[in-house]
C-alpha cells in the first residue's frame, strides 16, 4: 500500500464529524503552527516541502506564498479554489464531502502563515450539498475554538466562509474566481497585477486549490523535509488522482508520486485494469486540458523506460510526445473508443465555457466545435482536418487566460497522434462504427 | 411583484450572508442571494425576482441581469419542477451518457431543452459535474444520481413523479455513498 497523507483516515466511521476527526489527530497542525511557529517559519516549511499547487499548474506553493504583498493596514485574503470543473476531475469533491475538516484545518494553518484574517472557500454551485457539509465543519471548528477571535488564546483572529458559484468552468481560473466572488461575471482579469499584489477587492490574495491547502496539514505535522522525502524528485508528496472511463475501478486514489502509469492502470490497488478485459487505447492523464496520449506513449517514455505518475515524467517528451499531470483527472479509453467523438465532447465543452472576452478563444472554440461536429456527422473533408489544426495553433498563446490553450491542446494532440482516425471519418463516413457506450452489465452491477 | 419577498427565515439568512463581506463590498452576496431567490421563487429568476434581489443589495437591476445571465445554473426562463441535468462530457460519454439522454427523451416524450406538458420535468444536458468516476450521471436539484442504468433512471423518474415537489439546489440530500 502506498503512503496516504490525506485519505489516511478516509474509512474511519464518522470521520466527517469533528470528534472523530480530532481523535484521529485532527487540528494538530494548527496547534503546532499557531503555538510554536512564526508565520515566516511556516512559509519556509512549505517551501522546503516542495509542495506544488494541485489545481493544475503545479506552481510551488511556498514560493507563491512568499510573493504575497504585505502593505501596512491593508487586509490580505486566502481563497480556496473549490470550483473543480475540469472534465475528469472529482477529487476535491471526494475530499470535501468525506473529510471536510482537513480542508478547514489546512486553511486555518495557511491563513496564520499568510497573516490572513478572512478566508473564503469558493465552491462550484453544483456542489451545493457540500456547502452544507463544509458549513457544518466550520461551525464545529468555531465551537471548538479553532476559528473566530483569539484562537488558542494567542490573539490570532480568523473568519472562514463558504462562497457558492453558479455554473461556470472559467471561474476556476483564479482571477475569474475573484471577479465572481466580488459578485460579477466570471471574466478573467489581465495579469499583471497578480492576485498576490491585487486580488480580492484589490487586496493581496492567495488562491490555492482544495488539495493544496489540505496538503499543508501533513507538511506541518511531519515537517517540510520529511514531506519532501515522499514522492520522486520535484514531485514531492502524494497526489489525489480521479480515475474514470473504461476501467474496472473508477474512483479517487491517493498515490505516492513516482509509481508507474502501468501500475496505476492495471494494479488492483488502483484502477484494476481495463473494463471487460479490453485493450487500452489512450489516456487523458490530467484533466480534459492536457494532451491525449496513445497507449504506448502513456505507458512508456521515448527511451523505453516506464512512464511515472509525476509532474516531470508525464510531461517528458514535451508537447510532441508527452502530456501533463494537470489536475490529476485520469480518463482511460479502451480500444473501441472513437478519439474523434471524444474530442468533440471536449470541443463542445470549451466552446460552452469560453467567457468570450478574447476573439481567438471565442471564435476558435466555436469553429472547432462546428468542424468536429461536421466530421463526426460524416460531412467532413480532408481540408477540415487541416483547418482544425490551423485554428488550434492560432488560439494558443493569444489569449488573456489559459482556457484558450486548454481548448487547443486536446485538438492538437488528437490530430498529432490519431490523424488516421480523422481521415477515416472523412473518407469513409458510413464505415465508421458509431460506438454505443451503454454497458448494461456494468451499469446494472453498479446499481 | 407584490408577492416577491423572501420568507422571514430566508431574509435572515440573506442578511447574514451580506454581513460577511467588508463594508462597501456587499455585491459579493449576489450569487448566494440569487441561489436563495431561485429556490424560493419557482426555480427561475423572473425580472421581478431579479428586481427584488437588486433592491436588497442596493444595486441596479441590470447589474443583476448581467451576472445572472453569465452562469449556467441560473434559469432565466421557467423550468419544470424537476430540472434533470445530464452530464454529456467525455467520462460520462465513455460510459453511456448519450444512451441515457436518448432513454430520457423517449421516456419523457420530450427533447433536450424541453419541458413536459404537465410542467413536471425539464431535460437539460450539461458539462462535467465532477462525478466522472460514477458515470453516467445526472443531477436533479441538489441530488447527484450516479452510475445510471435505464432501470435506475426509470425508478428516479417514478419517485420524482410520486413526490411531485419542486427540487432545488438547496435541498437537503443523501450524501454520497462511494
Ligand atoms: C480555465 C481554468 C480553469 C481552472 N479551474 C481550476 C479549478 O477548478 N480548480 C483549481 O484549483 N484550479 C483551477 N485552475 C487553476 C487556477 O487558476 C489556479 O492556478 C489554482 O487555483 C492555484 O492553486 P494551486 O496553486 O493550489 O494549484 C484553472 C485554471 C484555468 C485557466
Ligand atoms: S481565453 Fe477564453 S476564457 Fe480566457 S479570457 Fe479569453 S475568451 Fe475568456
Ligand atoms: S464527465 Fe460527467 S461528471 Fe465529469
Amino acid at each position: 500500500m502506498g503512503k496516504k497523507l490525506l485519505l489516511e483516515h478516509d474509512h474511519v466511521p464518522g470521520i466527517q464529524g469533528y470528534d472523530v476527526y480530532r481523535k484521529n489527530g485532527g487540528y494538530a497542525s494548527v496547534e503546532k503552527a499557531i503555538k510554536t511557529m512564526s508565520p515566516e517559519a511556516l512559509v519556509e516549511e512549505v517551501k522546503k516541502s516542495g509542495l506544488r499547487g494541485r489545481g493544475g499548474a503545479g506552481f510551488p506553493t511556498g514560493m507563491k506564498w512568499s510573493f504575497l504583498a504585505k502593505p501596512e493596514g491593508v487586509p490580505r485574503y486566502l481563497v480556496c479554489n473549490a470550483d473543480e470543473s475540469e472534465p475528469g476531475t472529482f477529487k476535491d469533491r471526494y475530499l470535501m464531502s468525506r473529510i471536510p475538516h482537513i480542508l478547514v484545518e489546512g486553511m486555518i494553518a495557511s491563513s496564520f502563515a499568510l497573516g490572513v484574517n478572512k478566508a473564503f472557500i469558493y465552491i462550484r454551485g453544483e456542489y451545493y450539498y457540500i456547502v452544507n457539509i463544509l458549513e457544518k465543519a466550520i461551525e464545529e471548528a468555531y465551537a471548538n475554538g479553532w476559528l473566530g477571535t483569539n484562537i488558542l488564546g494567542t490573539g490570532y483572529n480568523l473568519d472562514l466562509y463558504v462562497q457558492v458559484g453558479a455554473g461556470a468552468y472559467i471561474c476556476g481560473e483564479e482571477t475569474a474566481l475573484l471577479e465572481s466572488l466580488e459578485g460579477k461575471r466570471g471574466n478573467p482579469r489581465i495579469k499583471p497585477p497578480f492576485p498576490a499584489i491585487a486580488g480580492l477587492y484589490g487586496c493581496p490574495t492567495v488562491v490555492n486549490n482544495v488539495e493544496t491547502l489540505a496538503s499543508v496539514v501533513p507538511v506541518i505535522n511531519m515537517g517540510g523535509d520529511a514531506y519532501a522525502q515522499i514522492g520522486i524528485g520535484k514531485s514531492t508528496g502524494t497526489k489525489l488522482i480521479s480515475a474514470s472511463g473504461h476501467i474496472n475501478k473508477p474512483g479517487v486514489y491517493e498515490i505516492e508520486m513516482g509509481i508507474t502509469v502501468e501500475d496505476f492502470i492495471y494494479s488492483d490497488e488502483y484502477c484494476g485494469g481495463i473494463l471487460n478485459g479490453k485493450k487500452l487505447k489512450a489516456v487523458v492523464a490530467g484533466g480534459s486540458s492536457v494532451p491525449v496520449l496513445p497507449a504506448d506513449k502513456i505507458l512508456n517514455l521515448a527511451n523505453g523506460e516506464k512512464r511515472l505518475m509525476s509532474y516531470e515524467s508525464l510531461s517528458d517528451g514535451g508537447f510532441g510526445g508527452g502530456t501533463m499531470l494537470g489536475s490529476g483527472g485520469f480518463i482511460v479509453m479502451d480500444e473501441t473508443t472513437s478519439i474523434v467523438e471524444n474530442l468533440f465532447t471536449f470541443a463542445r465543452f470549451y466552446h460552452h465555457e469560453s467567457c468570450g472576452q478574447c476573439s481567438p478563444c471565442r471564435e476558435g472554440t466555436a469553429w472547432m466545435e462546428k468542424i468536429l461536429h461536421k466530421i463526426v456527422d460524416g460531412h467532413g473533408t480532408m481540408a477540415d482536418i487541416d483547418l482544425l489544426w490551423e485554428i488550434q495553433a492560432k488560439i494558443e498563446g493569444n489569449t488573456i487566460c489559459p482556457l484558450g490553450d486548454a481548448a487547443a491542446w486536446p485538438v492538437a494532440s488528437a490530430i498529432r497522434h490519431f490523424r488516421s482516425e480523422f481521415e477515416e471519418y472523412v473518407s469513409n463516413p458510413s464505415g465508421v462504427k458509431k460506438n454505443k457506450h451503454y454497458d448494461s452489465v456494468h451499469n446494472n452491477v453498479n446499481v | 411583484m407584490a408577492d416577491i419577498k423572501f420568507s422571514e427565515d430566508t431574509l435572515a439568512l440573506a442578511n447574514k450572508i451580506i454581513a460577511r463581506y467588508p463594508e462597501g463590498k456587499q455585491k459579493s452576496a449576489l450569487l448566494p442571494l440569487l441561489h436563495l431567490a431561485q429556490a424560493e421563487f419557482d426555480g427561475w429568476l423572473s425580472p421581478a425576482t431579479m428586481q427584488y434581489v437588486a433592491s436588497l443589495l442596493q444595486i441596479q437591476e441590470v447589474e443583476v441581469y448581467e451576472v445572472a445571465s453569465f452562469y449556467s445554473m441560473f434559469n432565466l426562463k421557467p423550468v419544470g419542477k424537476c430540472l434533470i441535468e445530464v452530464c454529456r462530457t467525455s467520462s460520462c460519454w465513455l460510459r453511456g451518457a448519450n444512451e441515457i439522454i436518448e432513454h430520457l427523451e423517449n421516456k419523457l416524450g420530450i427533447k433536450e431543452g424541453q419541458t413536459t406538458p404537465d410542467g413536471m420535468f425539464t431535460l437539460k444536458t450539461v458539462e462535467c459535474l465532477g462525478s466522472c468516476g460514477s458515470a453516467p450521471m445526472m443531477q436533479i436539484g441538489a441530488q447527484y444520481h450516479e452510475n445510471l442504468s435505464y432501470e435506475k433512471v426509470d425508478g428516479i423518474l417514478d419517485t420524482c413523479k410520486a413526490e411531485g415537489t419542486r427540487k432545488t439546489y438547496l435541498d437537503k440530500v443523501v450524501v454520497d455513498k462511494y
